[in-house]
């Protein structure tokens, strides 16, 4: 028994236990056993398969869940269907009441889940008591908003339906929040999965949420391993998967969904940089470390695992971290005087330790605290690695666990350099007292989040999500709310093919020869780096009419005509970085000069197309209008200030994709492309563009435009070909950052499953649009596909 | 069915872990108990000082929340607050009554009955010092003579420290002759506002000149300061000018002891103490009436820098009433029962 003088005279810490009483009450009341919760009641699942809880602190069994087979899953979606009318048929206001509930019941039963956190995931209760539970709640008040404001904000769109979500471990019940408040604010269903690790916190709000009145149905709780996962992804009856896990998952989550027509958004993997100038406050900067690598053990999809610091203040600053670190305390998730509980399960304890000890013996320098780690339970103490290089293992992947790697810099484009010199994108951190320096750095970055003498802030108001191989979509704001709604307009209907075949009916008149001399043969190359481009290999391929009267011949285009093609894009990246106003300038001047030949490209479009003058005509003319809308809008696109609860801003920026390979739809072979490559262009991108296929003169002959209006070389490419083969090219390139496909649903299928390699974002329709309809046509829709939202949160004050 | 929890194994650092420090930082190290000298104004030091609010301000938000002691551990770490209390009255109707009062509170902090069941009756707890305006040192002298309690004097035209200089170094003679063993200096806020390091260094160093062997605490005024990176500066410079202890407030500044004030100065106490090895005192004072905001403190100390500043020769508190809530909380310990005011001496 310590006595009071001996703690007077050391001054130590002791224990200070969280009860967890009320948690393993819930559980017993269960009988140790929990069911599937569908259709607003408990059942017992069909199989008789279960698995364990495991509390990781203790290695001791906390209950026993079901693994959801595929009846269980298929009744799971039956109920959220079943449910979808009645829910999206509500008024906002009447969603809004039920978010809001959502909200005051999880602050009303904070300590309970928290501690049924703790215990289930091995997190400390400092952290779900503070972090998790209140932002939970303030996800659901947050998206109560949305509800309420949805008819008026989100006008012309409608809930996508019932939508299928798998969560992770790390952060149980946040995530399911994250998933669960938009979906149900949009008016969809819900059929959730959490983590086989993890299942407790999901299933407990679910039973609140159901006696808080929730109509059954509208949220359901299926619990299972990997096998329930991949019944739900591949479900006929579910309308999108939003799912949060490791790359590799998402990867095949991406192939697996292909085709299908189900919206996908994922949040995946990372390896955020942390990176610290020489002239940051390093003292702030050692708690940041603390906050991003040491916060739920750097089991964090976003964790700052590579710490980025200027050589000329490494040294000082590892001797600081190293001092810091040797003050942390590791123990039991419960106690409220620790920085750090357990690791989630003994499967990823091994992984940290195979990976710290690859470090080792890549010749990495390991530190560790003097003090020793719990032996009991899952526990994995702070751990700093020095002298690393990028190539190193360590440096590369994400090891999920509190293992810190640094490197240094000399400079700041060093700095950015090593930054993104990963696959990932999903977060990043920067140091500096220096604005100039931090607001410059943080469009650089290739993250999703960049946080300016921050980290790991999280908000309802803003949007999360990464770039790049950590996922596409956001959760949180405005830009997360559009996961989970869709234009009115996709309804399906007719497929494009037969809309082609209908189009290729209407008729036609050929232009009667001018001249009794032979006609001029006209050449049409491909467009590549500013310049007209001969194939790699000279094939050609003959365009004719729809009643085969030859018209041209354009360049077979092939796999290396699109290498060349997305290098001169890279190229001609630095057009995202000049001024709206001259991107704007540049669009109006295409407009300009293809005005001036509006009667040769209406030919053009009727010999191609068989349809008449005044029709063709028609086109261009919308074509022309179409280059002033995103003229118009090269600088109006603006991104947003969002209200997070810090003194500071959070700059929600549109941003670039980058590099876009767009195949254009078959029709209106001039407006069609111009629909596509005009946002792509206004917003900065680069774009690779594959023209009709069967009607490709159009784009060809706009090029010799294209040259006359100053726009810089590599910003806009053309090849031309057979366009299903092509984009499939694009869709597995792994420097090209989004696809966009207009065709048929085989190769937008395999557009979709391409993508995977390097995750890039696509957007694939095989339902037809009415191009000369504006509202089908034009606007922030193809905007919004054009660009991604990076949230740079910049806190102040002096 | 409450799980019983295994603190064994717990973390907390061994008594042997070696000082995280580069070597060459160790050679420059003096021994622990040498009293600062004070060095020559850096004025690189004090200009490349960085400071983040924001970030700032985080830490200390969680301060207590990342640490907290019950039980038997609360009551000990009270206890250990207790002997570090400054024990304070300033107030302009201050008479001989109520100091005499505050000197033998300050000989009995806590009832005989509570310390006994707390077996802390051999511990001596007494507080750290009585503070008072120098009107009150002789008297305060006589009343604490044999206790081993110092008395210290508020000085240099306090609060606001702008009386003519000489002046204010007389005051200083003045107090240290009555028998003041320790003196509370303001500085002239002025100087640190301007970013005049070179006049503030010159003040604080003619007040240690002064003060001799008497020990001196250097109040900045942090909530007259404006910022953090002045209050970082302010606290650097007053070192250098051989602070014996840098305080935060004079309890009259409409802001007063903040935890991010406290997070930027015992960092600057840390980082003074590993350019030059001396160890410099810490002192919030204004404001701290309740146990727990004690606590807090001390696990500022106890996380910024070390075991070391938790004693009464590197961490005072100033406080008058917060002594009342620490018998309350101990009383509570005891018994079980919520205590009252009213149950203990007055001070």
């Amino acid at each position: 028994m310590t006595t009071v003088s001996e703690i007077f005279e050391t001054m130590a810490y002791g224990p200070a236990p969280e009860s967890d009483k009320q948690a393993l009450d819930w559980i017993a009341k269960h009988g140790g056993q929990l069911g599937l919760f569908i259709g607003g009641r408990w059942t017992n699942g069909t199989g008789s398969e279960r698995l364990d809880v495991i509390n990781p602190a203790t290695a001791a069994h906390l209950a026993r869940v079901t693994q959801a087979g595929a009846a269980d899953v298929d009744a799971a979606v039956v109920a959220a269907r079943k449910a979808f009318p009645a829910w999206s048929g509500l008024s906002g206001h009447a969603r809004a009441r039920y978010l809001y509930a959502l909200a005051r019941e999880v602050q009303k039963h904070a300590r309970l889940l928290a501690v049924l956190e703790s215990l289930d995931n091995g997190k400390s209760i400092r952290e779900t008591r503070d972090l998790d539970i209140p932002l939970v709640a303030r996800h659901f008040y947050h998206h109560a908003g949305w509800a309420q404001l949805l008819e008026s904000e989100f006008a012309g769109y409608r809930p996508v339906g019932v939508v299928g979500q798998i969560i992770p471990w790390n952060f149980p019940l946040l995530m399911m929040a994250w998933k669960v408040a938009p979906a149900l604010a949009a008016g969809s269903t819900v059929v959730l999965k959490p983590a086989e690790f993890t299942p407790l916190t999901a299933l407990c709000l679910a039973e609140i949420a159901h006696h808080a009145g929730l109509p059954a149905g509208v949220l359901n709780v299926v619990t299972g391993d990997g096998r329930t996962g991949e019944l739900i992804v591949k479900h006929a009856g579910v309308d999108k998967i939003a799912f949060t896990g490791s790359t590799e998952v998402g990867r095949i989550i991406r192939k697996a969904t292909a085709g299908s027509g189900k919206k996908l958004s994922l949040e995946l993997g990372g390896k955020s940089p942390f990176i610290v100038f020489d002239d940051a406050d390093l003292d702030s900067v050692v708690e940041g470390a603390v906050d991003a690598i040491w916060f739920n053990q750097g089991q964090v999809c976003c964790a700052g695992s590579r710490l980025l610091v200027h050589e000329g203040v490494a040294e000082p600053l590892i001797t600081k971290l190293r001092a810091r670190m040797e003050k942390l305390r590791v123990g039991p998730p419960l106690d409220k005087a620790i920085d750090m509980g357990a690791i989630v399960a003994p499967v990823q304890l091994e992984r940290i330790r195979q990976l710290v000890s690859q470090g080792v013996e890549e010749n990495a320098t390991m530190w560790q605290p003097t003090w020793a780690c719990p032996t009991e339970g899952y526990f994995y103490p702070p751990t700093l690695f020095t002298n690393v290089s990028p190539a190193a293992t360590i440096a590369q992947v994400e090891i999920f666990g509190p293992v810190l790697v640094s490197m240094t810099f000399r400079t700041p484009a060093e700095a950015v350099e090593l930054a993104n010199n990963t696959p990932y994108g999903l977060a990043a951190s920067v140091w500096t007292e220096n604005i100039n320096l931090a607001l410059d750095v943080a469009p650089k970055l290739k993250a999703g989040v960049v946080w300016i003498n921050c980290t790991n802030l999280f908000d309802a108001a803003s949007g999360f999500g990464g770039y790049r191989e950590s996922g596409f979509g956001r959760e949180g704001g405005r830009e997360g709310m559009w996961e989970y709604v869709k234009p009115t307009r996709e309804t399906g209907g007719g497929s494009r093919e037969t809309r082609t075949a209908a189009k290729g009916r209407e008729r036609k008149r050929l232009p009667a020869p001018a001249s009794r001399l032979p006609p001029m043969n006209r050449t049409y190359k491909m467009f590549i780096g500013g310049k007209q481009a001969r194939p790699d290999a000279p094939y050609a391929r003959q365009i004719v009419g729809p009643d085969g009267t030859p018209l041209g011949e354009v360049g077979e285009g092939n796999r290396k005509d699109i290498r060349d093609a997305v290098e001169a894009a890279h190229a001609g990246a630095a057009w995202a970085h000049t001024s709206g106003h001259s991107r704007g300038q540049i669009i109006y001047y295409i407009a300009e000069n293809l005005s001036l030949r509006t009667g040769e490209f209406a030919a053009s479009i009727a010999a191609m197309t068989g349809r008449s003058d005044d029709d063709a005509r028609r086109e261009v003319d919308a074509s022309i209008a179409r280059l002033f809308t995103y003229a118009a809008w090269a600088d109006k696109y603006d991104g947003a200030v969002h209200h997070t609860p810090i003194r500071g801003v959070t700059l929600a920026m549109n941003e670039a994709m980058g590099v876009l390979g767009i195949a254009c739809p078959e029709e209106y072979p001039l407006l069609g492309f111009v629909s596509l490559v005009a946002p792509a262009i206004a917003t900065g991108n680069a774009v690779v563009a594959i023209p009709s296929e069967a009607h490709p003169l159009a784009a060809t002959e706009l090029y010799t435009v294209l040259d006359a209006s100053d726009v810089p070389s590599g910003v806009i490419n053309i090849v031309t070909g057979a366009k299903d083969a092509l984009i499939k090219v694009l869709a597995e390139h792994d420097d090209v950052d989004a696809v966009w496909y207009f065709g048929n649903k085989a190769a937008g299928a395999e557009v979709e499953r391409a993508s995977a390699g390097n995750m890039k974002r696509t957007w694939v329709e095989w339902h037809p649009r009415d191009w000369l309809d504006a509202r089908q046509g034009e606007g922030r829709e193809f905007l919004r596909e054009a660009t991604q939202v990076k949230n740079i949160w910049i806190p102040y004050g002096e | 069915m409450e799980t019983k929890l295994r603190y064994d194994l717990a973390a907390e650092p061994r008594p042997s872990a070696p000082p995280a420090g580069a070597p060459e930082r160790a050679l420059r190290v003096h021994p622990s108990s040498e009293r600062n000298p004070g060095i020559p104004l850096d004025l690189d030091v004090i200009r490349a000082l960085r400071v983040n609010r924001s970030a700032v301000e985080r830490r200390a938000a969680t301060i207590p929340t990342r640490r907290t002691v019950k039980k038997e551990w609360q009551a000990a770490w009270l206890l250990r607050a207790i002997t570090c209390i400054d024990l304070t009255t300033l107030q302009g109707d201050d008479t001989p009554t109520n100091v005499l009062r505050l000197c033998a509170k300050a000989q009995h902090p806590v009832r005989n009955d509570i310390l006994e069941a707390l077996g802390a009756t051999e511990l001596g707890i007494r507080v750290g010092a009585v503070c008072l305006y120098h009107a009150f040192v002789p008297l305060a002298v006589e009343a604490l003579a044999g206790s081993g309690i110092p008395v210290a004097a508020v000085s240099t035209g306090f609060p606001a420290g702008l009386n003519p200089l000489p002046q204010r170094i007389e005051e200083i003679r003045a107090s240290v002759a009555a028998g003041a063993s320790e003196i509370d200096v303001v500085i002239t806020r002025a100087h640190a506002l301007a970013g005049d390091w070179e006049a503030l260094h010159d003040e604080v160093r003619a007040f240690r000149d002064t003060c001799g062997g008497a020990h001196m605490k250097v109040i900045l005024g942090t909530g007259d300061l404006a910022t953090l990176v002045n209050v970082a500066r302010a606290s650097m410079v007053a070192m250098m000018a051989g602070a014996d202890f840098i305080k935060t407030s004079t309890g009259k500044e409409t802001v007063n002891a903040t935890l991010p004030v406290g997070v930027v100065m015992t960092r600057m106490i840390r980082e003074y103490h590993e350019r030059t090895g001396y160890a410099v005192g810490f002192k919030p004072a204004g404001g701290i009436r309740a146990a727990k905001t004690a606590l807090q403190w001390q696990v500022l100390m106890k996380e910024e820098l070390g075991d070391r500043w938790l004693r009464a020769d590197l961490f005072r508190i100033g406080a008058s009433s917060l002594l009342t809530d620490i018998e309350r909380q101990l009383e509570h310990f005891v018994t079980g029962r919520y205590s009252a005011a009213h149950r203990h001496p007055m001070v």
